[in-house]
């Protein structure tokens, strides 16, 4: 046989070609079962969490935003930085939804649907801090469009970068979602057909819409989704060169750069798939979903890892490069300041861990190597937060007039949300690992599936063609 | 308005669809098939026509465009002229970002709550599986059963023929 058929697979996702029926019961178990001492130990860990953004957001509220380390030189700070770590954390699940189903990437199936819920959760932690730097959060209405209005000038300023990010993200959250939950329908209908409790059989119930696996229900299906994802793939284009724009559309030296857009959108790409990978290595061996997120799984999210963060090192060159070439003195020191000033030491972390951490990945040793794989996907989530803490701190800091110079210092408040960021983040995933499939299992069968049909037609073919010799 | 079905159970993804294939080419009245996932190729063995719903969609993104780019332009240049450092109030440039998250937002809203009116998927409804398991691991045939007799034989044992694991008499609405 010289080439396989087209429509069959030629690589093995799954290992060990599980039966259908293995599939729904080994992905459905972790929700039937009792999670295991650590899943306890985590969701314990992201409580306190959750609990310290509540008591520092409160606190934040009742005295004001002064509670911050901000000031008149650095107005933008951890807020602004979350917000955008936040976001680039999402990326990676619309990537690997959308852009990868476009694709026909078959090994997308066994990490979607986490890393869209990922997405969902990553886009919530995010809207936080605009919502908080507001200080009134309960005036956040304003910023959009509505009638009647009687609060000053009657409409928002379209033409404001501000603006174009709260109709970015707001689509880009309303998308996920239903992208996510139409993704979920059919095994809702799964686990509803084989639930033995009362509350879960009406809850799934009502989830699945009442799916029932007609044919022409799949075939509509199969065109919404791809259409979904044709029309998501433009939108996370678009969200991260938006929220770039809230920065290369002003004057600041740092800010003001061409190539701010397609720069975000790989270091969010790169940033996202740290945390797919960080997440996707503990629920796999918490939960023992090692056949269906394999090693190769890893291997092939460890080069996009690799692309996308040679992508950002040849942007931070870039910057560098215009600013020397481009001859303007503020730019020039802006980027003597980011190399050699007080903020220094974030930006060498930066380059520790976006530059040199992916260039790791060349060796497929170490590609393959679980704990290599989830240090290095630690260190890309620390080395993309500190760049986002490097473009808008170190630019805001020493801006044009030294006579407005200043520092910023981290209040323990800033900390404290930081870090309840990620309290919200895990809680959410957790809850989410625990009671939903966190792996498509509609979606792992057609794999499956197809699996199985290269095999036989392998069978066949060597049963065919006894005694002459045939290679692949 | 119940009709008679025979309800076939498969359990190889190729014996469904050798069923289905003979079933039609028998003249008998296949209504669908449910399975646990998509099934390549069961469209031409079934004789799907192809879905309608990307022209909804892009009604819908037109529909999109046209409101954001309509609310911009009213809200900017009509009703509340603003200056914002002494640019034109109509600057179509900076009008392309939300013109194009609205046209996305609303052509993946409309077409999904189109497809669900279409399946007529909702929350609440009650179910009707073919089988127990259609959502799991079997594949379902669902077929009009024949009135009559002779026929009826015919189908059974072309069934069979095709390895279902099951045949049973039904009633549904369809």
């Amino acid at each position: 046989m010289d080439k396989l058929p087209d429509g069959v697979a030629d690589v093995v996702w799954i290992e060990g070609s599980p039966t259908l029926g293995k599939v729904t019961a080994d992905i459905a178990a972790p929700m039937e079962g009792k999670p295991g001492k650590l899943w306890y130990f985590l969701f314990a860990l992201a409580l306190l969490g959750l609990l310290d953004l509540l008591a520092m957001a409160t606190w934040l509220v009742a005295n004001g935003i002064g509670v911050w380390g901000l000031n008149n030189s650095v107005g933008w700070a951890f807020d602004i930085t979350n917000f955008v770590f936040w976001i680039g954390i999402g990326h990676a699940g619309t990537l690997i939804s959308a852009i990868l189903l476009l694709f026909r990437q078959k090994w997308r199936t066994s990490i979607n649907r986490s890393a869209e819920g990922m997405t969902i959760f990553a886009v919530m932690c995010a809207g936080l801090f605009p919502l908080l730097h507001m200080g009134r959060p309960w005036d956040a209405f304003f910023i959009f469009p509505y009638v009647p209005n009687q609060h000053g000038p009657l409409w928002v300023n379209f033409r404001s970068p501000l603006v174009w990010d709260v109709f970015a993200i707001s689509t880009y959250f309303t998308i996920s979602l239903v992208f996510w939950f139409l993704g979920l329908v059919p095994d809702f209908a799964t686990l509803r057909d084989r639930a033995i409790g009362k509350i879960k059989k009406v809850v799934f119930g009502i989830l699945s819409l009442g799916w029932n696996g007609s044919h022409r229900t799949w075939h509509r299906y199969e065109l919404v989704s791809l259409v979904l994802a044709g029309l998501a793939t433009p939108l996370v284009l678009s969200v991260h060169s938006i929220v770039s724009m809230d920065f290369a559309t002003s004057l600041l030296p740092g800010w003001h750069a061409t190539i701010f857009p397609p720069y975000f959108v790989a270091g969010a790409i790169y940033s996202g798939f740290g945390m797919v990978l960080t997440l996707l290595i503990l629920t796999r061996q918490s939960m023992n979903l090692q056949r269906y997120i394999t090693i190769k799984h890893l291997d092939a999210m460890a080069k996009v890892l690799l692309l996308t963060g040679m992508i950002v090192s040849y942007a931070y060159a870039t910057e560098f490069f215009s600013a020397w070439y481009g001859g303007d003195i503020y730019e020039k020191y802006h980027f003597i300041n980011r190399a050699t000033g007080p903020y220094a030491f974030g930006f060498y972390l930066m380059v520790l861990c976006n530059v040199l951490t992916p260039q790791l990945f060349w060796f497929k040793k170490l590609r393959q190597n679980v704990a290599v794989l989830f240090v290095a996907s630690i260190l890309v989530n620390i080395g993309m937060w500190f760049e986002r803490f490097v473009i808008i701190v170190v630019s805001l800091h020493r801006a044009f007039l030294p006579a407005s110079w200043g520092m910023f210092y981290p209040t323990p408040v800033d900390i404290g949300i930081l870090v309840g960021s990620f309290g919200l983040f895990f809680t959410l995933f957790l809850l989410f690992i625990r009671y939903m499939p966190m792996i498509a299992i509609w979606e792992v069968k057609t794999v499956v599936a197809d699996q199985q049909h290269t095999d036989a037609a392998l069978a066949h073919a060597a049963h065919a063609g006894e005694g002459s010799s045939h290679g692949k | 308005m119940a009709s008679k079905i025979l309800v076939a159970t498969f359990t190889q993804v190729d014996d469904m669809l050798r069923a289905v294939k003979q079933a039609r080419r028998e003249m008998l009245r296949v209504y669908d098939v449910f399975t646990p996932f998509p099934v390549h190729g069961l469209d031409e063995a079934l004789g799907v026509r192809f879905t309608r719903l990307a022209k909804i969609t892009l009604i819908a993104a037109l529909t999109g465009l046209s409101f954001a780019l309509c609310l911009q332009f009213y809200a900017n240049v009509l009703d509340w002229p603003l200056n914002v450092g002494g640019k034109p109030d109509n600057t179509g440039l900076a009008f392309v970002p939300i013109s194009f998250e609205l046209t996305i937002l609303f052509a993946g809203l409309i077409t999904v709550g189109s497809f669900l009116l279409r399946a007529k998927l909702f929350p609440g409804k009650k179910v009707w599986l073919a089988h127990k398991s259609v959502t799991d691991d079997t594949f379902a045939v669902v077929i009009r059963r024949p009135p009559a007799e002779d026929v009826h034989q015919r189908a059974l044992a072309l069934l069979k023929e095709c390895n279902a694991a099951n045949v049973t008499e039904a009633e549904a609405d369809l």
